[in-house]
């Protein structure tokens, strides 16, 4: 009698769907195709602003005509791109100058100031986060045009003030996450110490605050710069054109890869500011693990 | 660290009555030793509040008083706002109301549309987007750093560079044409206003901000509750349908106000990728905003899409309140 140790009577199906710890193929495949399908294009519109032909479709080998050696119509030759350039840094540096302070205070004082007007004001704030960007834009168009018609002038000004009130709350929300997970004993230590409460803001609170400060700068620079609803909406002139407008009129007229030459521009320089905020968060944050960069990745 | 504990206490605890403020200062006063002067942290607000009231708040009492102004015909049809709103009257609002529902109302179409387009772009976000967040939280294990990078990356490149990208690439000469020719497809016109286009360069724009808080929710999810669904005897699919679904809700309906909200607005893939044949409505807004004497109609677009994205904004608004209150 050998038969005596049973196995199973039913034969165990095989083949992959019968393994519990089979690997996601499906959904593998799918990660991976979208991450191609969301990188890619950008990759390509990239490696055709060295076409040496006129074409952002046909590779017609590699040349730096549209980047440097085209005396017109290259990046580095063409008046009118070097001119929407500066404007783009200029706005997001003189925005980023006026929304970072204002926000970073903001954020300090709803967190320890819980009155009835405070939290009406983080309402408006985080209603201004989610509002779409063109309601907004028009809105101060026609606020501009009617109401502060000759105070302010579409153009510069105009677009700067459309900015701050599109960036504003960026700083808000993510100070305002940093003084959460901070909590208020640091500062109690300090003014236990001996501190005023203005020395333990500043001594304390601000060296604490100062990733979650980078980071908004480095966010609020690099949303500046690739804005394009607000700042159309408010431009003046066309010497107050943005980088971002000039890749959209010439998306709608007749592009060349001297388009797709700007345009990479705009992705270095947002991708430096943005690698550079990384990296500066990172060494300050050395020591604690604060889940990293999720301030980066939230926004 | 009893007298914190017991100080937080009484400032929640106090009754709702006149001297509550007073009682929470002095109990702040007792807990930190320092007395705030009642204009401290207020003025901390100032500044920011100011700027909101003028450039957030301000511009839509204007759209109002533009939208329910009146127009100058003798001028080009310049905006007349009336800044008193006993003044407003609606006939101007009513005239571009009238565009979307009399006969051969010709923003009716545009309406429509945008609410195919974002019902299309939204749901494709949700199915591919959960599928990428669910294999990244769950089954990426070594390069799951690298995936993130790759999945937040699309945040700093710029929209308009994404869908220029894009332009180039359905060329009718371009790649996808050359791709697609071996099954038939390869003359066709992709730029000249297919819905498909302008769907899929929705989908293509916005489907990062639905992928990231469902990662962040996905990730959240412990092991052991879906260890635990197991246990109860539920199979894989069961443990999905009953367990990590169910967990995850509050980041769909999240995820779907945050792609719908800027979709809504979106009026420049439809510039790129599409024609009038897929205009939207804020394509209606764009053209009205730029046309001679077309404020106040734009004033009234603004008004009216605002009322259209406004229950999903306060959606989105009470739920970050409310998951900020439990963290």
């Amino acid at each position: 009698m050998s038969a005596t140790i049973d196995t199973p009577a039913k034969t165990p199906r095989v083949g992959y769907f019968a393994n519990p710890w089979r690997k996601p193929r499906f959904l593998q495949a799918t990660t991976i195709g979208y991450l191609t399908w969301s990188l890619l294009p950008v990759l390509i519109a990239v490696a055709f602003s060295f076409n040496d032909g006129r074409s952002r479709s046909a590779w017609q080998g590699f040349s730096l005509r549209w980047w440097t050696a085209d005396p017109t119509d290259s990046l580095l030759h063409d008046a009118a791109l070097r001119a929407a350039m500066l404007q783009t840094f200029k706005l997001a540096i003189i925005t980023v100058a006026v929304v970072v302070p204002l926000g970073t205070l903001f954020a300090i004082g709803i967190d320890r100031w819980h009155g009835r007007p405070a939290r009406a004001a983080n309402f408006t704030m985080l209603l201004s986060f989610v509002v779409p960007e063109i309601i907004l834009g028009v809105s101060l168009y026609i606020l501009f045009t009617n109401l502060l018609d000759g105070y302010v002038t579409l153009g510069t000004n105009a677009q700067i003030l459309g900015l701050v009130s599109f960036q504003l709350s960026y700083p808000v929300i993510i100070v305002r996450a940093r003084l959460l997970s901070i909590g208020p004993e640091y500062e109690e230590a300090a003014m236990d110490l001996g501190a005023t409460p203005g020395r333990a803001i500043r001594r304390v609170l601000l060296p604490l605050l100062a990733p979650a400060i980078l980071a908004s700068v480095a966010l609020v620079f690099a949303d500046c710069v690739d804005d394009f609803v607000t700042v159309a909406a408010l431009s003046g002139p066309a010497s107050s054109e943005t980088l971002a407008q000039k890749i959209y009129s010439a998306a709608r007229s007749s592009p060349t890869p001297e388009v797709n030459a700007a345009a990479t521009m705009m992705l270095i320089s947002t991708l430096l500011v943005i690698a550079g905020g990384l990296l500066f968060y990172k060494r300050f944050n050395r020591g604690q693990d604060t889940g990293g960069a999720s301030e980066f990745v939230q926004l | 660290m009893p007298e914190i504990a017991a100080s937080t206490h009484a400032e929640v605890d106090a009754p709702r009555r006149r001297g509550k403020r007073r009682r929470g200062r002095a109990a702040e006063k007792q807990r930190t030793g320092v007395w705030y002067p009642r204009w401290y942290w207020p003025s901390f607000i100032t500044p920011a509040s100011i700027s909101l009231l003028i450039l957030f708040v301000l511009p839509f009492y204007v759209v109002f008083s533009v939208a329910f102004g009146s127009v100058d015909f003798d001028n080009f049809g310049i905006a007349v706002p009336y800044y008193a709103p006993w003044w407003w009257s609606f006939d101007t609002f009513n005239l571009t109301l009238s565009k979307f529902y009399v006969e051969g109302a010709i923003y009716q179409d545009p309406l429509i549309r945008t609410f195919e387009y974002v019902i299309a772009a939204s749901a494709i976000c949700l199915v591919l987007g959960y599928a990428v967040a669910y294999y990244t939280a769950r089954f990426a294990t070594k390069y799951k750093g690298l995936i993130l990078i790759l999945l937040v990356s699309p945040f700093w490149i710029s929209y308009l560079m994404r869908i220029y990208a894009w332009q180039g690439l359905l060329d009718p000469d371009g790649p996808i044409n050359w791709l697609l020719s071996p099954i038939g497809l390869g003359q066709t016109n992709w730029l000249e206003g297919k819905s498909i286009t302008v769907i899929l360069g929705l989908v293509y724009g916005y489907i990062p901000f639905m992928i990231l808080p469902l990662y962040a929710s996905l990730d959240r999810i412990q092991e052991s509750m879906l260890e635990a669904g197991r246990d109860l005897g539920g199979n894989g699919r069961q443990t999905f349908w009953r367990v990590t679904l169910p967990l995850s809700r509050p980041a769909i309906l999240a995820g779907i106000v945050i792609v719908t909200l800027p979709m809504f607005g979106d009026y420049y893939t439809n510039d790129l990728l599409g024609s009038t044949k897929t205009s939207m409505f804020g394509n209606l807004i764009s053209v009205q905003k730029e046309a001679a004497g077309g404020s106040t109609r734009a004033a009234s677009l603004v008004l009216l899409l605002s009322v259209i994205v406004m229950v999903p904004m306060l959606y989105y608004l009470r739920e970050t309140k409310r998951q900020a209150e439990q963290a």
